[in-house]
C-alpha cells in the first residue's frame, strides 16, 4: 500500500507589485532628496522669488500704487504667482525633459513604474517646495518691507485655491510640455523664455491696468494671468479691485480657467508623455 | 551570488513553454527594416547571447522583448505574454540591464537601491545585493563618482533586485576592465545556476563562448544561425586551414580532411620537416566573421 500522490499544490500567485500611490509617495521623497542636493535649483526656487521682491522695492520705493499700496505689497502679487509657475510649470518642464535624456525615464519604463506614480512624485516634490518658497517670500515682505499680509480667513482660503490650482497646471503642464519638445536642450531654451514672455504680459511686472486690453486678452488664455490676479485679491485691499482691468477679482473665472488648464494639461500628459526619446 | 534567485513561475504556467518566443519580428525605422523577420526562442533556464554588429539589430529586438519599443510585425511571447501589452506584475518577472545608467547622480548607491526596492513586489534585500554584485565597499558613495565598471554593476544589481525569471543584459560589460568582466561573468553564471533564463547581446565573442549555452547570430535584422558556441557555424567549423612553405611562398589549403592532405604532403617531403606547417580549425571569431560578412566579403 501505498500513499495516494497528492497532487503538488499550485504554486501561490506571485504578490502583486506595490500600488501606484505606494509608489508614488517612494516617489516623491526621492524627488525631495535629488532636489535638495540640487544646489542650483534650490536657489533658484527660493531666492529668485526674493530678488525680485527686493529689486522691486529698491527702484520703487516708498511710491504708491494705489493708496495706501505701495509697489511692494502690489508687486508681491505677481511674484508669488511667479514663483508658483516657476517651481511648477518650468521647474518640472526642464527636468522631465532632462531625466527623459538621461535614460532615468527609460530605466522607470523597464521597471513597469506606472506614469501616475512619476506624476505623483513631480507633483508632491513641487507641493512641498512651492510651500517652502511662498513662506519664504512672504516673510522677507513682511519683515523686511512692511507689507500688510491679509488676516481674514476667507483670505487665505483663496490663496490657498489658487496656489494649489496653479501647482497642478503647472505641474500638468510641464509635463505635457516635455512630451511635445524634443530635447532637454530645446526644453531649457524654451521653456524659461516663455515663462518670460508669459510673465510681461500676465501683468507681474506692471500695474495690470496700464497693459493694453489686446494685450491682457491674450493672457487671459493662460493660467498665469488668473493667478496674478487671485493672488491681488489676496494681498491687497478689496478697493483695488476697481483697478483691475475687470474692475472686480473675477475669482469664479479664475477657478475655472486653472481647472481647465488642469484637465487640459493633464489630458495632453496622457496622449503625449514618452519614457524615451524617439518612438 | 546566494540570494538572487529568480522567483517560482506562477501556477499556471506551463513548464517546458519557452521564456521567449518570437516569430516574423520586424521592426521598421523611417520605411527601412531594422529588425527583418526574426525568429528567436529562448529555452527557460538557459543563456542565449546574441551577437552581431553594430546596426545589426540586437538592441531593437531586445527592446521590442522587453516590451518598451512596439513592433511593425510578427508574433512576440515572453514568459507567455504580448510584452506590448505586458502590465506590471509580467514587468516585475522580468529584470533589464541596459546600456545607460538611469538612477539619479546625486544618490548614494544604497539610496538608489533602496528606492528601487519600493517598486518590487519581492525586493532582494539591499545588503545581499550589494554584496552580490561587489559594492558593498562602496554603497555610501555618490553614483556621479562611481568607475564606470561599478555603474555597470549597480545596473546590473537595479536589473536583478526583484527576483526576475528572465534577465535582459544588452551589452553588459562595455567599458569593463578583464577583472570587472570575469566577476560578472561569474555573477550571471549564479543566476543562471540558480535558475533564472538570460537573454544576452555582446560583442565579445569570448564573452559568448564562456556564458552562453547557445548563441543567436545577427545580422542586417536577420538571424542567421542559432547554435551552441561550439557548434555555430557547422559546415563551416569542419573546414581546417593548412598552412605551410614552399619555395620560399606560403601555401594555403582549405580542406574537411586535414590528415589526408598532411599524409600526401609528408609523403612529399621525405627530409622529415614541412617548413612553416600549420592546422588551424576556424574558432568561434572566424566562424562568427564568416557569418556576418557580406557577398562582397566585407563585415556588413
Amino acid at each position: 500500500m501505498t500513499a495516494p500522490t497528492l497532487p503538488r499544490p499550485a504554486a501561490a500567485p506571485p504578490p502583486a507589485p506595490p500600488s501606484a500611490v505606494t509608489v508614488g509617495l517612494a516617489r516623491i521623497g526621492l524627488e525631495l532628496r535629488l532636489f535638495v542636493r540640487d544646489a542650483g535649483q534650490v536657489v533658484f526656487s527660493f531666492a529668485y522669488p526674493v530678488i525680485m521682491l527686493v529689486i522691486f522695492a529698491s527702484v520703487f520705493g516708498d511710491e504708491e500704487v494705489l493708496p495706501g499700496v505701495g509697489f511692494p505689497q502690489y508687486f508681491l502679487a505677481g511674484i508669488a504667482a511667479t514663483g508658483v509657475m516657476l517651481t511648477s510649470f518650468q521647474a518640472v518642464g526642464t527636468a522631465v525633459t532632462e531625466e527623459r535624456d538621461r535614460g532615468d525615464l527609460a530605466r522607470l519604463q523597464t521597471l513597469g513604474t506606472p506614469p501616475l506614480s512619476y506624476g505623483i512624485g513631480k507633483a508632491g516634490q513641487v507641493v512641498l517646495t512651492t510651500v517652502v518658497q511662498l513662506t519664504v517670500l512672504l516673510a522677507v515682505a513682511r519683515l523686511a518691507y512692511d507689507v500688510p499680509l491679509p488676516t481674514e480667513p476667507a483670505r487665505w482660503l483663496t490663496f490657498a485655491w489658487v496656489v494649489v490650482l496653479g501647482i497642478l497646471a503647472g505641474t500638468v503642464l510641464g509635463i505635457a510640455v516635455a512630451g511635445v519638445v524634443g530635447s532637454a536642450r530645446s526644453a531649457g531654451a524654451g521653456i524659461p523664455a516663455f515663462a518670460v514672455v508669459l510673465q510681461f504680459i500676465s501683468g507681474v511686472f506692471f500695474i495690470d491696468s496700464d497693459l493694453p486690453g489686446w494685450m491682457d486678452t491674450v493672457a487671459a488664455v493662460f493660467p498665469l494671468r488668473w493667478m496674478v490676479q487671485g493672488m491681488r485679491s489676496v494681498f491687497l485691499p478689496d478697493s483695488a479691485a476697481v483697478a483691475e482691468q475687470a474692475g472686480s477679482w473675477q475669482h469664479g473665472t479664475t477657478a475655472l480657467v486653472l481647472a481647465a488648464w488642469v484637465i487640459i494639461g493633464a489630458v495632453v500628459c496622457a496622449r503625449t508623455f514618452r519614457w524615451r526619446r524617439g518612438t | 551570488m546566494t540570494a538572487i534567485q529568480p522567483a517560482p513561475a506562477p501556477a499556471g504556467t506551463a513548464p517546458d513553454e519557452p521564456a521567449v518566443r518570437v516569430r516574423g519580428l520586424v521592426k521598421r525605422y523611417g520605411g527601412r527594416a531594422v529588425v527583418d523577420g526574426v525568429d528567436l526562442e529562448v529555452r527557460r533556464g538557459e543563456v542565449l547571447a546574441l551577437l552581431g554588429p553594430n546596426g545589426a539589430g540586437k538592441t531593437t529586438t531586445v527592446e521590442v522583448l522587453e516590451g518598451v519599443r512596439r513592433r511593425d510585425a510578427g508574433e512576440v511571447a515572453v514568459l507567455g505574454r504580448d510584452p506590448a501589452t505586458g502590465d506590471r506584475a509580467w514587468r516585475d518577472r522580468i529584470g533589464v540591464v541596459g546600456q545607460t545608467t538611469g538612477a539619479g547622480n546625486a544618490l548614494t548607491v544604497r539610496e538608489t537601491l533602496d528606492h528601487y526596492a519600493r517598486y518590487h513586489a519581492t525586493p532582494v534585500p539591499t545588503a545581499e545585493l550589494l554584496a552580490d554584485v561587489g559594492l558593498s565597499e562602496a554603497a555610501g558613495r555618490r553614483v556621479d563618482k562611481l568607475s564606470g565598471g561599478q555603474r555597470r554593476r549597480l545596473e546590473v544589481a537595479l536589473g536583478v533586485q526583484g527576483h526576475p525569471e528572465l534577465l535582459f543584459l544588452d551589452e553588459p560589460t562595455t567599458g569593463m576592465d578583464p577583472v570587472a568582466r570575469r566577476a560578472f561573468w561569474g555573477l550571471v553564471e549564479g543566476l543562471r545556476d540558480r535558475g533564472t533564463t538570460v537573454l544576452l547581446t555582446t560583442h565579445y565573442l569570448d564573452e559568448a563562448a564562456h556564458l552562453a549555452d547557445r548563441v543567436g547570430v545577427i545580422t542586417a535584422g536577420r538571424l542567421v544561425e542559432v547554435a551552441a558556441p561550439t557548434e555555430l557555424g557547422g559546415e563551416l567549423r569542419r573546414v581546417a586551414t593548412v598552412r605551410w612553405t614552399e619555395d620560399g611562398a606560403t601555401r594555403e589549403v582549405g580542406t574537411p580532411a586535414p590528415s589526408a592532405l598532411l599524409r600526401d604532403l609528408l609523403a612529399a617531403t621525405p627530409a622529415g620537416e614541412v617548413p612553416g606547417l600549420t592546422v588551424t580549425r576556424p574558432g568561434l571569431e572566424d566562424v562568427y566573421l564568416r557569418l556576418v560578412a557580406t557577398p562582397e566579403g566585407e563585415p556588413r
